[in-house]
């Protein structure tokens, strides 16, 4: 489903420092249907990872596969084609910052080229499983950080991606909803669609009791099949 | 296909309204770069008008001896007219330059006074030339002192005008340069400032259309959007650059009139109303949507 192959990235020095190797030498595959967590201090590379992936950055060496294509390889019109596959939540939430709760979640099933009525139909669902059901008219500027994570999600799963890749999803949001959040992804791994989940949240980590890559300075030092969060 | 393109209006309609003030910010800009092409559309009209009216004044008469009878005038004239350099003759007899003379000064008491003191009629008839172009009047002069007319014609006048003939001609050739030169820059100015406004508003929009390409989006369901305010602002910008010119015209008209007999400034604006609304559609929509294509291309590489 995606693989990575002896993928390095070095952000070039400028002036002001020099060139930080976000991640050296990394290789691993992650198979359809698989929940896959990723793990390791602020820093030991697991944006840039997720980045690589859904082609926001080149790789500096290595290759990078989903669906057997390699990503950086496809030109810019076509990449279109493998996000829309991709649901990502990201660490700043990218919400669209014109557009109110409904329309953001909206905007990705216009993309896909979903209808009216679907829209109509999925997008208060989902509002409501993420608990914003009252949020819906509301810009991001008006919702608290966690409610905008709780929007970035919705809009991640909405339209059923192959792959949903997210980024520190819980990491402004209470106990509570964290654990809502990832009870969610569960079932929609259950469901059949893979998981890439980065975060340095312990608890729930060693809760998931599923595989775990570690990631230190940008190199992976463990890969477990069932894995606990250690550092 | 079809819901994709009304979802493209609607999204470009609805960040429109929700960022009112940019919007206007671009409409004015718009209609300043629409006012200048417009004027420059005008002016030309108008120097075109007041150069054709001064060469129309320009003329080259000959006058004849008094020995001449009206025959070997007319004879003459119809010779000339076969000329392809001229345009129109006039034959002004002798009585007809009189009368001409005595109802252009008739309140003159002192010219009248020494008129009937000549008591005779003093003037002589003549032919008045006019040539297409200002360049021909020497051809036309010089055919007129080939020594076969000697005895027939007192004096050809060109002489005495061709400083001015030729001042006016050079002058025309002036006014026509300077004019496209400045309308050149200034166009330029203004679509430079229109362009430089629209790309500060798409740059403000940078981060938006980078999370629409992650998300998925193409490239024709982002930039849609833009291409449709674009559209917007021009036509918005044209509707008010026409208001404001049919306002300008017609308040200034009087004034120029004034200045420059025969010269309608509002009439010359509503004999190209059609013509001007184009232009200024035309100024408008380009620089909308082609700033807004050229402006957002470099955010679309992600």
């Amino acid at each position: 489903m995606v693989k990575f192959q002896n993928v390095t990235k070095i952000y070039p020095g400028h002036a002001a420092g020099p060139a930080t190797v976000a991640l050296e030498d990394v290789s691993f595959e992650v198979k359809p249907e698989e929940f896959v967590s990723i793990v390791g201090r602020s820093g030991a590379g697991k944006t840039t990872l997720l980045r690589l992936l859904l082609a926001e950055e080149k790789p500096t060496r290595g290759q990078i596969f989903f669906d057997d294509i390699d990503v950086h390889k496809l030109p810019s019109n076509r990449l279109p084609q493998l996000r829309k596959k991709i649901g990502a939540v990201f660490q700043d939430y990218k919400l669209l910052p014109n557009k109110t709760a409904y329309e953001n979640i909206a905007y990705v099933m216009e993309v896909i080229g979903l209808s009216d009525k679907e829209i109509a139909r999925d997008v208060p669902e989902v509002l409501e499983i993420v608990g914003l059901k009252d949020r819906t008219n509301n810009f991001p500027t008006e919702l608290s950080g966690g409610e905008r994570q709780r929007v970035a999600i919705a809009r991640a799963l909405i339209h059923r991606p192959e792959v949903i890749l997210a980024d520190e999803p819980t990491g402004n949001l209470d106990p509570y909803h964290t654990l809502d959040i990832i009870r969610l992804l569960l079932k929609i791994q259950e469901m059949g669609t893979t998981v890439i989940l980065a975060t340095h949240d312990k608890e729930t980590i060693n809760r998931l009791g599923k595989r775990v890559i570690t990631l230190e300075e940008g190199r992976i030092i463990r890969d477990e099949e069932k894995g606990r969060f250690i550092l | 296909m079809l819901t994709n393109f009304k979802r493209i209006i609607k999204s470009g309609w609805i960040s429109l309204r929700r960022d009112g003030e940019l919007a206007l910010a671009t409409v004015f800009i718009l209609v300043i770069a629409i006012s200048v092409v417009t004027s420059l559309f005008l002016s030309k009209e108008m120097s075109q008008f007041l150069i054709y009216n001064l060469q129309e004044k320009v003329d080259v008469s000959v006058y004849f001896k008094e020995s001449a009878t009206e025959e070997e005038i007319l004879d003459l004239k119809d010779e000339l007219a076969k000329m392809e350099e001229i345009k129109e003759i006039d034959y002004v007899s002798e009585e007809q330059a009189y009368q001409n003379f005595v109802s252009k000064h008739e309140s003159e008491q002192i010219i009248m006074e020494s008129l009937e003191a000549i008591g005779e009629n003093p003037f002589l008839a003549s032919l008045s030339i006019k040539a297409w172009k200002t360049s021909q009047y020497g051809t036309i002069s010089s055919f007129l002192e080939h020594p076969s007319f000697e005895n027939l014609i007192e004096k050809v006048d060109y002489y005495q005008r061709k400083p001015i003939i030729e001042r006016i001609f050079s002058l025309t050739g002036i006014i026509n340069k300077a004019g496209i030169f400045l309308s050149v820059l200034l166009v330029i100015a203004a679509i430079l400032v229109a362009f430089n406004t629209i790309k500060l508003a798409i740059y403000n929009s940078r981060e938006e259309i980078k999370i629409q390409r992650l998300v998925g989006a193409s490239n024709w369901f982002i930039r849609g959007p833009f291409l449709i305010q674009g559209t917007i602002a021009g036509i918005f910008a044209a509707l008010i650059g026409l208001a404001v010119f049919s306002l300008v015209c017609w308040l200034l008209s009087p004034k120029i009139e004034f200045f420059f007999p025969g010269l309608n400034l509002f009439g010359i604006f509503t004999n190209n109303l059609g013509l001007i609304f184009l232009i200024q559609l035309a100024t408008g929509l380009g620089l909308g949507i082609i700033s807004s294509t050229i402006a957002i291309r470099k955010y679309l590489r992600v």
